[in-house]
């Protein structure tokens, strides 16, 4: 849903979506890397017996994200497909899509439950999903405030 | 593993998903569809993909999966999932006026999600004690 339509026909299609999945890459090469890097240094403060270095990476994601999509569209409603182009390419689909992760979520959440830690399971389930909903909207309250 | 080689296994693995990632949102993108399909689909995907992972790792012998764990896992799996977009799309479905499909769509992937991961570490272990 949120991603680019294709305009204009032939050569100047190629071409565009080859740059698109370009720039989508070199952002989410950058994006994993962050991910490693701030969830290494986040474990590090606060232990890894709960996988906080996930739920941080995931909450701040989602609030950049916000942010990101807020200043974009500048006070337009988020519908129909206005999300486009290069710079939401590399910065959204590329970089915050990339620094986030659902994957590595499921696994520690599975690893938790299986632990016998279902208390813990579900309160990274809670954190995430609440916490991501939240920082959300701080992110696109932000957009609107600073532009 | 240095830590840098650390960080281009990541690097590469998270350029692959994403770009994935990508493929999957252009090729399943219809503009009547209000309902993100697509998101749903890699990060179900690549829940199921990064449980198999870990679960031929834990069982193999070998150690051939856990040698490539950064690029396959944090790298592939990681960029190929994404919880931002997830985030973001579930706001767009509540600024359409489509709160029980914004409510429906978190709860499905929820669902999805971690029965992905369950049962793709059932299929890794089996995958491990028959190959690994």
């Amino acid at each position: 849903m949120l991603g680019s339509p294709d305009t204009g026909n032939g050569i100047e299609r190629v071409e565009a979506r080859m740059l698109g999945i370009l720039l989508v890459a070199v952002g989410g090469a950058l994006g994993g890397m962050g991910r490693l890097a701030v969830g290494h240094r986040v474990s590090r403060h606060l232990g890894s017996r709960f996988p906080w270095g996930t739920l941080f990476v995931n909450l701040s994601g989602t609030l950049l994200v916000g942010w990101l999509a807020g200043s974009l569209l500048a006070g337009q409603p988020l519908t129909g497909e206005r999300l486009a182009g290069p710079g939401w390419e590399l910065l959204g689909i590329g970089l915050l899509g990339g620094y986030t992760t659902v994957s590595t979520f499921s696994l520690q959440t599975l690893s938790l439950w299986q632990q016998g830690r279902s208390l813990a399971a579900l309160a990274n389930i809670a954190a995430t999903l609440m916490g991501g909903g939240m920082a959300l909207l701080v992110g696109w309250w932000l957009a609107e405030v600073v532009t | 593993m240095t830590v840098w080689r650390a960080y281009a296994a990541v690097g590469a693995g998270s350029a692959l998903g994403a770009s994935l990632r990508y493929q999957v949102a252009l090729t399943l993108m219809t503009s009547h569809h209000a309902f993100p399909w697509a998101t749903l689909l890699v990060n179900v995907l690549g829940s199921w993909l990064i449980g198999a992972f870990a679960g031929f790792a834990s069982r193999s012998e070998r150690g051939r999966v856990a040698r490539w764990q950064p690029f396959l896992m944090a790298g592939l799996c990681g960029g190929f999932t994404t919880f931002s977009l997830f985030g973001l799309e579930t706001w767009q479905l509540l600024s359409l006026g489509r709160p029980w499909l914004a409510l429906g769509y978190v709860t499905l992937s929820l669902a999805l999600w971690l029965c992905g991961v369950w049962l793709g570490q059932r299929a890794g272990q089996h995958a491990a004690t028959r190959w690994g």
